[in-house]
């Protein structure tokens, strides 16, 4: 057992998947609390998808993928926030036109350059062999920054996810709190898609938001348990993934849904007993 | 010199004009009611007050040293609340975030601050709790300490009662006419509950687009409006 785990961390590609990983959902369980609780969770699911179209165009055009892929999918983030603020598309109809179509342009881009392959397969549903040494460095530098700012404005942000127009009404820059948190899932997604898959990497939002709240009842318990469940889930799935040879980003959805499962039974046994 | 004071205030969305040239003043201690039918620009009017919508003619301002984000306000609870996984403390304790400005984290007497008001409206003992397990009149208690925490002179109600059986209702009514009397914090209520509106009020603003009325309660209760819609209500 010791031994394989050795193993496992003898190939450079592991660590790095580990590394990247364990950071980008760290991340995104900090943002996906907030997320989750302003009926946000679609926005993971469209921005990957407009990452996808944004990968696909970076490769047919031989450009480095996350320069091209980062400015578009924080553009499309702060959009999709405008989008649900005022628009006559509501905003779920908003996300789910936006994601289709990008997918669309991203499928078109590659059938008519380099053909439906293998990296098709890995973009959608992920590969623990697509982290580079320059991704390790981008995820340190990310995680870095969304914790500072994280911690620095938490107060601000739990008022903000609870009650909006009462954070506005006593002079928080609202709006300015919102695009930053966009800003910064659309980053966190673009790193962590192409290991979890653009299909999956919401999960990374939703599920360990969804999971502490189960059992949570204080908000500053549920951004920590979330972090934890959410850093474990990956660490769990990638190595069922290397055991298994099963693609990382089911193999971490699964880990995640298992999480779910045991949370909502201590939930239910929680509440039993309390009363 | 008033807490507000409305000059000829236009408010309007997207060249509909939905408040027009409204004139009132607010002192401390006041209690004021803003009474009126659905539609006829009550909660356009808490926006402005507030300065999260900016109005088209006229100005309001404030004196007595009062500051716009310094007012404590009540907002109507919104859907995602109704699963919010909160402490009462920590969502008493988000009142004091206007007194932070930029710095970040709360300091001792802001946490002082916030068992005190939770003290005054007799919920120390739910500061635990999880604010989505509470019944509707411990969450308006609640909102109503964080509301408290924001402000030292000016309470803003947005109809406080929706959704609250009659017996708490009363209970609320009767708690912030101690908190207006005792601690002197001037009291606004949009409220649709003209006959308790009143009762408790000192003065009341009957907006309907404009003032139909502005006046002490019991001047209204004489005038040819109030009498209108007082004695519309009983007939229904």
């Amino acid at each position: 057992m010791f031994e394989s785990v050795i193993e496992m961390f003898s190939y450079p590609f592991m660590v790095r998947a580990f590394i990247v990983g364990a950071l980008v959902a760290l991340c995104s369980a900090l943002l996906g609390v907030s997320l989750v609780l302003k009926r946000y969770s679609m926005i993971g699911d469209g921005l990957s998808h407009v990452g996808f179209g944004a990968l696909a165009v970076a490769a047919a055009l031989n450009a480095a993928p996350l320069t091209v892929a980062i400015p578009v999918v924080i553009v499309a983030a702060i959009l999709l926030l405008r989008i649900r603020g005022n628009s006559r598309i509501k905003g779920d109809a908003a996300i789910a036109l936006i994601s289709t179509s990008s997918l669309a342009v991203g499928v078109m881009v590659i059938s008519l350059t380099t053909g439906m392959n293998t990296d098709v397969y890995n973009y959608m549903f992920g590969s623990i062999l697509a982290m580079s040494a320059e991704d390790v460095r981008l995820s340190v530098a990310l995680a870095a920054v969304v914790l500072i700012l994280y911690i620095f404005f938490y107060n601000k942000i739990f008022a903000i996810t609870f009650d909006e127009t009462f954070a506005q009404a006593t002079g928080v820059k609202a709006d300015l709190y919102n695009t930053l948190i966009a800003v910064l899932t659309a980053v966190t997604i673009v790193l962590g898609m192409r290991m979890m898959g653009t299909l999956l990497i919401s999960s990374l939002i939703i599920f360990p938001a969804l999971t502490s709240m189960r059992v949570c009842t204080t908000f500053r318990s549920v951004v920590i348990h979330s972090a934890v469940i959410s850093v474990v889930c990956l660490a769990a799935g990638i190595a069922l993934s290397y055991y298994c040879a099963t693609p990382a980003g089911a193999s971490v959805v699964m880990a995640n849904i298992a999480a779910l499962i045991l949370y909502s039974l201590a939930g239910v046994i929680r509440r039993k007993t309390w009363r | 010199m008033a807490l507000i004071k409305c000059e000829n205030v236009s408010i309007g969305y997207e060249g509909q004009t939905v408040v027009r040239n409204l004139n009132f003043e607010i002192h401390s201690g006041d209690y004021l009611c803003i009474v009126g039918e659905n539609g006829s620009g009550k909660s356009t009017l808490v926006k402005s007050l507030l300065g999260l919508k900016s109005v088209e003619k006229g100005r309001i301002l404030y004196g007595d040293g009062l500051r716009q984000n310094e007012i404590g306000y009540l907002p109507q609870q919104t859907d995602s609340q109704k699963d919010f996984p909160a402490s009462v403390y920590e969502v008493v304790l988000s009142g004091r975030l206007n007194s932070r400005g930029i710095r970040p984290f709360y300091t001792q007497a802001d946490k002082k601050q916030a068992w005190e008001k939770m003290d005054m409206l007799g919920i120390r003992d739910l500061a635990r709790q999880c604010f989505r397990d509470l019944s509707g009149g411990q969450k308006q208690r609640v909102l109503l300490a964080r509301a408290l925490c924001a402000t030292k002179t000016l309470l803003l109600l947005d109809e406080p009662v929706t959704g609250l059986d009659p017996i708490v209702t009363a209970e609320f009514y009767q708690l912030i006419r101690k908190i207006n009397r005792e601690s002197g914090i001037a009291v606004v209520m949009v409220s649709h509950d003209i006959e308790s509106a009143v009762q408790y009020a000192s003065h009341i603003l009957h907006l309907q687009e404009t003032a139909l009325f502005f006046g002490t309660a019991k001047e209204y209760e004489h005038s040819r409006v109030g009498r209108t819609f007082l004695g519309g209500e009983q007939h229904v």
